[in-house]
């Protein structure tokens, strides 16, 4: 709440949750599509991520196949993103004059969308609580107007707020009422469950076939000039892939081509919803206002 | 001589760029300032800043050029050509040799002026590894976002803009001011002249010298430890990377928890190194110690004790991540990993890392008679010797590959020779590291980049002059010193193809150069065709050195020198070679007979000192052949007018020449 107060202090249009699963925040088309092209997007939203291959069974503490990501774009860059982030820190309570603030070199670089940026990882005390990014290229496609891709890891953020050392054991509503529950209450079942499903029992041979149908339906809908609905294909492709890896079925050479596949699918729909920016879409030119 | 100041500040450029950076800007500034002569460039880098301080001319020297015109006698249109060229008027011209010339003085260029002009264009062009844009209204990259420009000549801004057609250059331009640290000294504030510049930095909490952060960094951490009777584990990389990721370094003292301290203490210090640049202490004895050093960006308000309470539970994070994968590693014994190996592609075209592993076993077995180790060691040594690539520690942090196989080998009750062998087949891993000692270990270090080499090669992944991913050359020089080191007898013809064996030979004379010996004596010793053996060679190398360094040894080699030189062109000459037996019926001279005898009695004998390798014996040998080919020499005349003569006596000196490449290529020897 205190981070969607603040962003949308700072002019970002507060959106909610992509309703397909992602293996993490960038993949909403609220980033992917939207840092492409000329328009200024400032956006921010939480977005639930999907890692099968992160799976621990609810064993460790620090490990999830499924988490929360707040994701904030800022385009164009403003000109100052490090300052917003640590006002945006302050807000969260952390004094950057009794903390330890660095911004140590993580580039960024996502094969299956074809994109990278450079930035860093933000640590506090020697903890990474967020990824910074100035995006350079999506989909295969220069960004034309460099964009700033905040991602704090929710569950991370708020066990060092909170001095909680075991993520299960985060209070989950106010400890202090009638029935507290923390988060192994609300989701330790879920990863046991998950981790058993993406490591052990998941329908490899269905995977497969769904990847195929998702990859042909995306390239129907571009026929149709629907960049919107293809990349939603690209979305569910990339993590039924993440699926079959994490069932250990896809060899290290098949891996690059499957990557291939979907950066192909993703370029594809990045090309088309640049088509209609640049049709007049969405209107509003960077710097214009 | 005027002072120039420049800084260039910018979001968190990466600690592994910086010093690089700050010799760039040291050698463009120098490049492009050139006519201004610029001298004492001091240049200063950290997180957030490059700095350059230099001495330059207050101008560029004034420059006078005379410029020749017409002949005199030219037609009046040339002269009011050349006049306008340089538009010049009549009078300024005067007569030279026959010429009309213009006397032309280049005016000084103020400093200032060079300065704005050649920076603009320098920062443009400055050679980052990786580049970046950050908006849509310019095209000038910087390795992160560039947000100030300071350039002050004696203390008045020198100015410039980074805006070109129809470019903004993000607005920047140069000015007098620049900023502190981030949170103790937010905000802007105006610079004087560099030793202004450097002392209000450190007042704003910014020690702006690396060298400087390092000794601090060094000496608070010794400090600290010293206090708890514990002394820092030297790691001057580490130290560097830390002094490129803070302006105010404070170092502080935190506890590991004791829970964690039965973990191995490579584990405990990669750990630390490497996901939290942690430096790690050790007890008296050498034990690691529970605590850390970790270094600090800030001298926070409470002394730092958050910072040491969030760094300690990161690290208990951490900590428990890798017990975790200490406990879950230990469960499974070795061996029932292997079939995960299969798994894993060593390379595409070389099969998985399992069919490596079989190839590893069967050389090791091979191997291990010559080196002294048991074979049913070596081969367990192989089999087991890369399954801990697909154990979790090494997934987490693949430079424990080797030590985890050996802790996890001991643990699954491997024969210690085994679970060593498993960690020291890595080494040497560079050309600092040690060699690997124990028979077992060898045996397997050889099989290991024997493989290697054979494999890549065999699919034709090899070096070329700018790449070799595939570490091929590391790979031949381990291989080489492994067999230095020990002393170890193994003729690798047996395992390598020809083509293999020169790349191993040429890294020995690398090595050989390196070390300051003649490498073209192991080139000849070679010459003589390829040897396996590499010991062989180097003796053989030492006898020659030997041989040559005497008179006998000199001299043959310039009778050796001039018989193959007759025998080139005549063999050219007559569209053969000479290589035949001589026929002693056509002997003419008693020089001729001598020098027969004298074969007649060294070929034997080298023939038995060689398969001996007494190279000194068989050096001793040669020089018998001195003495007669000199006389041959002197008073025979090769080439007789008689053919049949003339022929023998060129089947004599082949016979010389036979003789002399069984124990080396004399025509390789240089100088």
């Amino acid at each position: 709440m205190r981070l969607n107060a603040f962003w949308a202090a700072q002019g970002c249009v507060v959106l909610q949750p992509y309703d397909l699963p992602m293996g993490a925040g960038t993949f909403h088309p609220a980033t992917t599509l939207r840092a492409l092209g000329p328009s200024a997007w400032n956006a921010a939203y939480v977005q639930p991520c999907r890692r099968p291959a992160d799976g621990r069974y609810g064993e460790n503490p620090n490990r999830l196949q499924h988490y929360y990501q707040y994701q904030v774009l800022l385009k164009p860059a403003p000109a100052d993103p490090q300052g917003m982030l640590l006002d945006c820190y302050r807000e969260l309570g952390l004094d950057p004059l009794l903390h330890d603030f660095r911004f140590v070199e993580d580039d960024w670089e996502s094969p299956t969308l074809g994109a990278w940026g450079l930035g860093w990882e933000v640590w506090c005390d020697g903890m990474e609580i967020t990824q910074f990014t100035y995006f350079q290229q999506l989909g295969g496609i220069a960004c034309e107007v460099p964009s700033v891709e905040l991602t704090l890891g929710l569950e991370r953020l708020a066990m060092y707020i909170l001095g909680v050392e075991n993520v299960f054991a985060l209070p989950y509503n106010d400890p202090a009422s009638a029935a507290p529950l923390t988060y192994g209450d609300v989701f330790l079942r879920a990863e046991r469950d998950f981790s058993a499903y993406n490591f052990e029992h998941a329908d490899t041979t269905a995977l497969l076939r769904q990847f195929e149908d998702a990859e042909r339906e995306c390239s129907a809908c571009l026929r149709h000039g629907l960049a919107l609905p293809a990349y939603d294909q690209c979305i569910i492709a990339s993590h039924l892939f993440n699926l079959l890896d994490a069932r250990g079925v896809i060899s290290v050479a098949e891996r690059a081509a499957f990557i291939g596949r979907v950066r192909a699918m993703v370029r594809a729909c990045c090309e088309v919803w640049l088509g209609g920016e640049r049709a007049g879409r969405n209107p509003v030119p960077a710097g214009a206002e | 001589m005027p002072e120039l100041l420049l800084e260039l500040l910018s979001e968190e450029i990466p600690a592994r760029m910086q010093a690089r950076a700050a010799e760039d800007l040291a050698r463009l500034v120098s490049d492009a300032l050139s006519s201004l002569s610029p001298a004492d460039v001091r240049t200063f880098h950290g997180p957030r800043r490059l700095t350059l301080a230099a001495t330059v001319a207050a101008a560029t020297p004034e420059q006078r050029l005379i410029e020749r015109g017409p002949r005199r006698d030219a037609p009046a249109a040339a002269l009011e050509g050349f006049l306008r060229k340089h538009g010049a008027s009549r009078d300024a011209v005067r007569e030279d040799g026959g010429y009309l010339v213009l006397d032309r003085v280049l005016p000084a260029i103020p400093a200032r002026e060079v300065i704005a002009r050649e920076l603009p264009r320098l920062l443009r062009q400055f050679p980052w590894p990786k580049s970046m844009r950050w908006s849509g209204t310019s095209s000038f990259v910087w390795i992160r976002p560039l947000r100030r420009i300071l350039c002050l000549l004696d203390g008045e801004v020198v100015p410039f803009a980074l805006a070109e057609a129809g470019d903004d250059g993000h607005g920047l331009c140069s000015r007098n001011e620049t900023e502190g640290h981030r949170f103790l000294a937010p905000g802007p504030f105006a610079v004087g002249g560099f030793a202004d510049y450097r002392a209000e930095l450190a007042a704003r909490h910014v020690v702006l010298d690396p060298v400087e952060r390092e000794a601090l960094i060094r000496s608070d951490a010794a400090r600290l430890a010293e206090a708890e009777g514990l002394s820092v584990v030297e790691d001057p990389a580490l130290v560097a990377e830390i002094a490129g990721l803070t302006e105010w370094p404070v170092a502080l003292l935190g506890r590991i928890d004791d829970a964690f301290m039965d973990l191995p203490p490579e584990v405990l210090r990669v750990s630390m190194r490497v996901n939290q640049r942690f430096l790690s202490l050790r007890r008296r004895d050498g034990s690691p110690a529970p605590r850390f050093i970790v270094v600090a960006n800030i001298a926070a308000a409470d002394g730092g004790r958050a910072i040491v309470a969030g760094n300690e539970r990161v690290l208990r994070a951490r900590l428990a991540d890798a017990r975790f994968f200490w406990d879950q590693d230990r469960k499974r014994p070795l061996e029932t990993l292997l079939p995960k190996l299969a798994e894993m592609t060593f390379h595409a075209r070389l099969g998985s890392q399992r069919d490596r592993v079989d190839r590893l076993v069967r050389l090791a077995g091979e191997i291990a008679s010559l080196v002294g180790a048991e074979r049913g060691k070596a081969e367990r040594a192989a089999l087991l010797c890369k399954a801990d690539l697909v154990s979790g520690m090494v997934g987490e942090f693949p430079e424990l590959q080797g030590i985890m196989g050996r802790y996890y080998a001991l643990e699954a009750g491997e024969d210690a020779e085994v679970a060593n062998a498993i960690r020291d087949h890595y080494a040497p891993r560079g050309a600092d590291d040690v060699t690997p000692a124990e028979p077992v270990a060898i045996a397997l270090a050889l099989a290991d980049r024997i493989d290697q080499l054979d494999r890549f090669f065999a699919i034709g992944e090899k070096p070329t002059g700018s790449g070799d991913p595939f570490a091929l050359r590391r790979a031949a020089l381990g291989l080489v010193r492994i067999v230095r080191d020990n002393r170890v007898r193994i003729d690798l013809d047996r395992f390598l193809s020809a083509e293999v064996l020169d790349f191993v030979a040429e890294r020995l004379r690398v090595q050989l150069r390196a070390e300051g010996k003649r490498h073209d004596i192991v080139a000849a010793v070679l010459g003589r065709g390829a040897d396996g053996d590499l010991l062989r060679v180097l003796a053989a190398a030492e006898a020659l050195e030997a041989f040559l360094a005497s008179e006998d040894g000199a001299n043959l080699r310039t009778a050796h020198a001039r018989a193959v030189n007759i025998l080139r062109i005549e063999e050219r000459k007559d569209g053969r070679a000479y290589d035949d037996a001589p026929d002693p019926a056509l002997y003419a001279s008693e020089e001729e007979r001598t020098l027969a005898a004298a074969l007649d009695a060294v070929e034997p004998a080298l023939s038995r000192q060689l398969a001996e390798e007494a190279f000194a014996e068989a050096m001793a040998s040669l020089a018998a052949l001195r003495a007669p080919l000199d006389a041959v020499f002197e008073r025979v005349t090769v080439n007789a007018p008689e053919a049949a003569l003339r022929a023998n006596r060129l089947r004599l000196l082949g016979r010389v020449r036979r003789a002399m490449a069984r124990v080396a290529d004399f025509s390789m020897l240089e100088g």
